[in-house]
């Protein structure tokens, strides 16, 4: 039933861009085209390394109409559970790795008058396709970019070059320059939608000032992917696969899951898009809710959980899976 | 397959016939005895056999020209059959690409697509056309690249954008419908168009149904059959045109069941589409004489048995009450209560 449209690449080229992040260009292996995609986009990359099977979200950020490769960015962070270590240290030209068809879950809106951007940090990857794409059809766009510092923040030398400074807008840390959301806000055309990507703390704080200016709820988008946050190892009783597993401390259930052999369904892997929602029959402990999809109804209910990045903290929960 | 294109019509002296070949690879939507509304939503895989209506995701057959015909009159009546709302004219490249990319590929005697960078240069032999133009630019088509393409290619064409966690009808060409209508519908979401729909809000089937669109993947395209039946083989059975048709309900005979009840499927295809992040939906309509479709014995016994068991609230929605015991009549001549094989084929 599931078609498997998973793309072999090789990895054509690893770039340092800014402190910490490096960007990486993969191609086909079968030298056949990338389709094209809708700025905003994620793939989820699947990594060998070792033992481990790695599958992580990243967005697109090379040109949408670039059918020769896709690019991502990816920040090598402290604690990493093992991905950006994997992908910074391990991870060499000429690599082969599987990449998934694009998906995307932070598509501009088509009606939009205007489209205002704020990044913080890293969370400017799928801005960068989003502008080209932008660009190209002719949309109005402005963007501010939130950096520690000027040597921490990636590629915003190459983008007021590219669109000018007075669309793109940088603010730094260490300057003690921040985006100013309430001033930027207030002077919007009519029919503006606003989009963040970011750390979590800076999207609620813009969302939140949006909101209390009086921005439609229609008008507002943003993506944070979530890593799985550790927690304490418990076991998950799957009852279709009439199977017991171990989810270990700093594994989420759906890897846990497919560590076992048993396919079940994702296209995020981190809390937003719905697509791995599974019913849970039992809980021996507290259901750990850390995904944006649910609503808090469902979450209380203690009837569903996603399994991509939510956990328990007790014994045993027992899953329809 | 060699593909020899029919004259013929849809209205009038409805001279639409099905050739033996066309017969047998229609797409006949029941797999069991009995019907009921689901979501049956299968991967766009081709699939069946040889020559039949799953072996290319973008099906024509030997009614392309005359339905391309027929659009063509009912959009000269009725110009609203086609729109678009501003907002989707990525969409709208995005369509095009793609029936022009499967009717080339599939068809190579009869379409061609060469590109030299956003240079395309599109050959439609069986209708004559032959089209230089600029992808992306839409002064170098004689029209809007929906329509141009859609007045190119067999079945209705929707297109959905999806924003606030929904999906709107935005976009589309409408002219071989079963009762419904693109002017009434379009700027309407997923909830709002299906209202009329019975039993199956009940059942949850829309809420489930758009949960599974939202998150549709680019290269993994689905589809599903649905079903109604039409007198007398017209392909705009629209509201606008209930006049013209609906009358013709009360004109069925036992002596004229075999001519003039069609049975009317729906091949529903789903497709993400690449720039826009919207939703194509393909509904590509088949129609088949009660005459010719028991040439095909399984499917007359099945057919039979659909029928004179389905649910009374179907019976009304899908407008078969006046002329359904007649034609439950006519079919029971060729039901002998013999068990049919699974799926959907021939035997």
């Amino acid at each position: 039933m599931t078609i498997n449209t998973e793309m072999q690449v090789r990895v054509a080229r690893i770039t340092q861009v800014a402190d910490k992040v490096k960007r990486f260009r993969f191609e086909r292996s079968d030298g056949e085209a990338m389709p094209i995609f809708s700025g905003g986009a994620h793939i989820i990359v699947s990594m060998r390394d070792g033992s481990v099977l790695r599958r992580n979200p990243y967005s697109l950020m090379s040109s949408p109409e670039d059918t020769g490769g896709y690019e991502i960015s990816v920040l090598r962070v402290e604690n990493s559970r093992g991905g950006s270590a994997f992908l910074h240290e391990k991870l060499k030209e000429g690599d082969a790795l599987t990449l998934s068809q694009p998906v995307n879950l932070f598509a501009f809106d088509q009606r939009g008058r205007k489209h205002v951007m704020m990044a913080g940090g890293i969370g400017i990857t799928p801005f960068i396709a989003m502008m080209d794409q932008m660009e190209r059809e002719g949309r109005a766009f402005e963007l501010h970019y939130a950096v520690r510092t000027r040597s921490h923040g990636a590629y915003w030398k190459e983008l007021q070059q590219r669109y000018g400074a007075h669309r793109v807008k940088v603010y730094c840390d260490e300057e003690k320059l921040f985006i100013p959301a309430a001033t930027v806000l207030e002077n919007q055309p009519l029919g503006t939608h606003l989009y963040v990507c970011g750390p979590g703390g800076m999207i609620n704080g813009v969302l939140g000032t949006a909101r209390s200016m009086g921005w439609p709820k229609q008008n507002l988008h943003s993506e944070e992917f979530l890593a799985p946050p550790p927690g304490k190892k418990f076991q998950a009783i799957l009852t279709r696969s009439g199977t017991t597993i171990d989810v270990a401390a700093h594994q989420s259930i759906l890897e846990a899951v497919e560590a076992a052999g048993i396919d079940a369904p994702y296209l995020c892997r981190g809390g937003a898009c719905g697509q791995c929602e599974t019913a849970v029959v039992s809980c021996d402990g507290e259901l750990e809710h850390n995904d944006h999809f649910l609503e808090p109804e469902d979450k209380a209910s203690g009837r569903k959980i996603m399994i991509c990045v939510s956990r328990i903290e007790g014994n045993s929960v027992t899953l329809d899976l | 397959m060699n593909l020899t294109f029919k004259s013929e019509t849809f209205r009038d002296d409805y001279t639409f016939r099905n050739s033996p070949e066309t017969i047998r690879r229609f797409p006949f939507p029941f797999n069991e005895d009995k019907y009921m509304y689901s979501v049956n939503m299968e991967p766009h895989v081709p699939a069946g056999p040889e020559g039949g209506a799953f072996r290319n995701l973008v099906d024509i057959d030997e009614h392309f020209v005359a339905e391309m015909q027929d659009r063509a009159k009912v959009l000269k009546e009725d110009p609203l059959r086609y729109q678009a709302l501003p907002h989707m004219m990525t969409a709208q490249w995005d369509t095009l690409e793609l029936l022009m990319e499967h009717q080339a590929a599939s068809y190579p005697e009869h379409f061609s697509l060469t590109k030299d960078g956003d240079r395309w240069h599109w050959i439609n032999r069986p209708m004559g056309i032959d089209q230089h133009f600029t992808f992306g630019d839409a002064a170098t088509l004689p029209m809007e690249p929906l329509e141009f393409i859609t007045r190119q290619a067999q079945g209705d064409f929707v297109i959905v954008d999806q924003r606030d966690n929904n999906l709107w009808c935005d976009a589309g060409m409408v002219t071989t419908q079963a009762d419904w209508s693109l002017d009434f519908d379009i700027g309407m979401n997923f909830h709002e168009w299906h209202g009329p729909v019975p039993l199956a809000h009940e059942i949850g089937v829309f809420d489930r149904a758009l949960k599974f669109l939202l998150n549709l993947q680019l290269g993994k395209p689905v589809r599903r059959l649905n079903w109604t039946m039409t007198i007398n083989p017209r392909l705009d059975t629209s509201p606008e045109n209930y006049h013209k048709w609906g009358p013709d309900r009360a004109t069925v005979t036992p002596e004229n069941v075999g001519n003039k009840v069609h049975l009317r499927c729906e091949l529903q295809s789903l497709w993400r589409l690449p720039r826009s992040n919207a939703i194509l939906f393909v509904i590509r309509c088949y129609l088949i004489k009660m005459e010719e479709l028991v040439s095909v014995p399984k499917w007359a016994r099945r057919f039979h048995r659909v029928l004179r068991d389905l649910p009374p609230q179907l019976v009304d929605y899908k407008g078969l009450t006046r002329y359904r015991p007649a034609t439950i009549d006519w079919l029971s001549k060729f039901d002998d209560g013999a068990p049919t094989s699974p799926g959907i084929f021939p035997d």
